[in-house]
């Protein structure tokens, strides 16, 4: 029989449909993906891209034929190799799952058991499957983590998930999909959850193996730049339909759809740099800390943000900067050093500090979920620093309330909805009317748009500059994202291992001459163009040949 | 909250408690006869005059039933209430301190629920004299080791989020952090011990009686009944069962409600989840 297509993964007209119970009121039956079709050849990469809600992961899922948390495969096609996997019953679908086709998970921390070896689980699915014996698959095991670029390839196997790093882990995870040879791999996010520099390591890495082994790909992100690097098609998805699909250069350089453009063109510049930077506000002396056990987070760091001037820090997970934010705000007191705020001392601990003090200084959470009550509502939650810092009650506290929704943006129908009511933009919306209901002069912003969409961020960051611009108000801006730093920052602090590696206004600090941290750092963010992760790893290679 | 939205197990609850309570406070006026009245013979089988039959001395026990009512009721739910406040704002001031304060509580809760409560009880209750209050005291700091460790193991979780991080930023007191912040989001759990407390607050209650150190005769209360009567099971007598019914079906009623509390304060709009 002759084949119509080459196409080694076909879906038509895929459509996933899940019940969703509201409370308080009657099932709702909701449409997550509507009518999406793409073919994806043998040994090729698809990128599927969309923001959160957009149906990418459950596509993604389709493809082994499961459905996550009562979502159902309720109409069209799922075409592996020509069978249709959506009808294969049970035991049908078993022999595809883990054996040709394979999931690689956005957390491979939580997807590892930790109680198993790591040569062991990656082995597991090709043994149990019968495609192997044991030891041939150690082997390929052994080969993959070469591939991979793992370190200590012949005993990485012996190890327990918690004794490598996450971008290991996260490798080790694409080794275990990889070992059965499969036709398909999907990728769920996998680099999302790691530093940049360590994103680039597991990129290189995931391509490099994906060319080796001539295994196709399903690629899913929320990041046009990542995406654009490993795909050779992309298809761009909203709401659960298809937005754009295309070829990976038409859509990074001539998108046609107004929202591909909009992701394409995110975090342009939002602010220009303050010529003048000589009078601080808040300026951190000399300071160390160290938590009770002794280990000590920060060494030695001095810097200074003047009034109405935004300071990024940047830096990998695990290098100081959320603990430098800590140290201000007074939940780690400086164990050395001291931080003057307005021309006065700032009193180290949180318990010993007047409530003027405490008002002055707001801190805004990276996950809006967690820093809100659950069991309180918008009203409360901005009302609360109000009540407690200006004694505002009643009618004056509402409408004051009213007036900060009004500020960011949001209409004052929110007042009385609780915060699982609200989007993840809107959650970072109130609490950014929460610190400002303080009238602060300095907000601390740990990371608050590292959990949004590009596109929701992008708002987010439009806010603070309004904000800024408006209240003379002074951030503190924490983020793993150069783009940003780029976009907002009037001074810019890198940290690495708890040491400031360097410190200025934004034109001076990211304008070589860098030392080498920063250098890596910057070369690591990901470039919306094509053949950016090549030039990249060309560069690295000439450097080490040179040295 | 709508009076309709009430699910029907819910009533059922609501109904058993009401009826109990109501029992309790018009006992004289309800009950047919007097609570240490004997009005016949011993163990005679139920008729139209006595509903339940009399029991062990004669005396009618669906009168007795309405009397105890108020004991057992008003032991158990005071004994319970009162373990439930010591317990969880013990385990929340120690959660919410942490350290030396931690330490001490949890320590000292570790030592109490070391020693037997029975025999804690027994020692105790011998000891001090014999009163209903002081019956209720012990009852409840012995209960209160339970809550505590209860209350400080879902309190400590919430205790790390971010938002009770942030209030103390605001320079919030240890009182808003723990009634305004930590003890709505740890109410599910908390509310479904209560349920299940009550019953064995009204079990140790009747051991203690049975010991002789709980409610004193001729005082009726359920589980001294159970105990009075329970020689007549081996001669085919029910008269023992009608009180152990009695308190199964308290228990249960309580726990429909606190399962509809329970329902209500996990899917509230903002509630964590179905914890």
């Amino acid at each position: 029989m002759p084949e119509l297509s080459t196409a080694l993964l076909s879906v038509r007209n895929l459509k996933i449909e899940a019940t969703s119970y509201p409370p308080g009121e009657p099932p709702k039956r909701i449409t997550i993906v509507d009518g999406v079709s793409f073919d994806l050849a043998k040994g090729k990469v698809l990128g599927l891209i969309g923001e959160s809600g957009a149906g990418k992961s459950t596509i993604g899922l389709a493809a082994l034929a499961y459905g996550r948390g009562g979502a159902e495969i309720t109409g069209g096609e799922v075409k592996l190799n020509g069978t249709d996997i959506l009808a294969l019953g049970k035991g049908g679908i078993r022999k595809v799952r883990g054996a040709r086709v394979c999931y690689v998970a956005q957390s491979a921390a939580a997807a590892f058991n930790p109680a198993h070896k790591l040569g062991d689980q990656v082995i597991e699915a090709s043994v149990k499957h019968g495609l192997m014996s044991r030891d041939e698959a150690r082997k390929r095991a052994l080969y993959l983590f070469r591939v991979l670029g793992l370190p200590n390839p012949e005993t990485f196997g012996n190890r327990f998930p918690h004794q490598v790093s996450g971008g290991q882990l996260q490798r080790a995870m694409t080794a275990m999909a990889l070992c059965p040879n499969p036709e398909l791999i999907v990728f769920d996010e996998p680099t999302t959850a790691l530093d940049v520099t360590t994103q680039i390591d597991v990129l290189a890495a995931i391509k490099h193996a994906i060319e080796e082994t001539r295994t196709a790909a399903l690629y899913i992100t929320h990041d046009l730049a990542v995406v654009a690097q490993i795909s050779d098609d992309i298809m761009v998805l909203r709401y659960g339909k298809t937005v754009e699909y295309g070829p990976v250069q038409q859509i990074i350089e001539a998108p046609r759809q107004d929202y591909t453009q909009a992701l394409v063109n995110v975090r342009q510049a939002i602010r220009h740099e303050a010529a003048d930077q000589s009078r601080p506000l808040l300026s951190v002396d000399h300071v160390s800390a160290q938590y009770s056990n002794g280990f000590k987070v920060l060494h030695d760091v001095s810097l200074h943000l003047c009034r109405g001037q935004t300071l990024a820090i940047v830096g990998e997970s695990g290098s100081g900067k959320s603990t430098l934010a800590r140290v201000i705000t007074g939940l780690l007191p400086p164990s050395d050093g001291h931080i003057s705020f307005d021309g006065k001392p700032l009193t180290p601990s949180l318990k010993r500090r007047s409530r003027d003090e405490l008002r002055r200084i707001q801190l805004i959470y990276q996950m809006a979920d967690t820093a809100m009550n659950p069991r309180q509502t918008v009203r409360d939650i901005i009302g609360r620093p109000l009540t407690f810092y200006d004694g505002l009650r009643g009618a004056a506290k509402t409408a004051k309330v009213k007036e900060l929704l009004e500020q960011i943006e949001m209409g004052t129908g929110f007042i009385d909805r609780y915060p699982a009511e609200l989007s993840g933009g809107q959650k970072q919306r109130v609490a950014i009317a929460r610190a400002l209901a303080a009238r602060p002069e300095l907000i601390l912003c740990d990371e608050p748009t590292s959990a949004l969409d590009p596109l929701v961020a992008e708002g987010i960051l439009k806010l603070l500059a309004k904000l800024q611009e408006d209240q003379q108000l002074s951030y503190v801006f924490i983020t793993h994202d150069i783009a940003i730093v780029r976009a907002i920052a009037d001074s810019v602090a890198v940290m690495h291992r708890g040491r400031l590696v360097r410190f200025g206004p934004k034109s001076q600090a990211l304008s070589p001459p860098f030392d080498d941290y920063t250098d890596l750092l910057l070369k690591s963010v990901p470039e919306m163009k094509l053949g950016w992760l090549e030039q990249v790893l060309a560069t690295r290679r000439m450097e080490s040949a040179g040295n | 909250m709508r009076l309709r939205e009430i699910p029907i197990t819910a009533w059922v609850g609501i109904f058993g408690i009401l009826l109990a309570i109501f029992c309790a406070l018009f006992a004289p006026w309800v009950a047919p006869f007097g609570e240490t009245e004997v009005v016949g013979g011993v163990w005679q089988e139920a008729d139209a005059q006595f509903f339940f039959g009399l029991d062990n001395l004669g005396r009618d026990i669906l009168s007795r039933l309405i009397f105890g009512a108020r004991t057992t009721l008003f032991v158990a739910f005071a004994a319970t209430l009162v373990s439930f406040s010591l317990g969880i704002v013990l385990s929340f001031i120690a959660a919410v301190s942490g350290g030396l304060i931690d330490t001490v509580f949890s320590r000292f809760n570790d030592l109490m629920m070391s020693i037997p409560t029975l025999i804690f009880a027994l020692v105790v209750l011998a000891v001090l004299p014999q009163h209903i209050l002081i019956l209720i005291l012990v009852m409840a700091v012995l209960d209160s080791t339970r809550v505590y460790r209860l209350g400080r193991a879902v309190a400590l979780d919430v205790a790390v989020m971010e938002f009770v991080e942030a209030a103390r930023l605001r320079g919030e007191g240890t009182t808003w952090i723990i009634f305004r912040e930590i003890l709505p989001n740890t109410l599910s759990p908390l509310l479904a011990e209560f349920g299940l407390r009550f019953a064995f607050a009204i079990l140790f209650l009747s051991t203690l009686s049975f010991l002789g150190l709980g409610i004193q005769p001729p005082t009726a209360d359920w589980g001294g009944m159970v105990k009075d009567n329970k020689d007549g099971i081996i001669f085919g007598i029910a008269a023992a069962l009608v009180p152990g019914s009695a308190i199964a079906a308290l228990c249960i009623c309580v726990n429909l409600v606190v399962d509809w509390l329970l329902k209500r304060t996990s899917s509230l709009k903002g509630g964590r989840g179905d914890a």
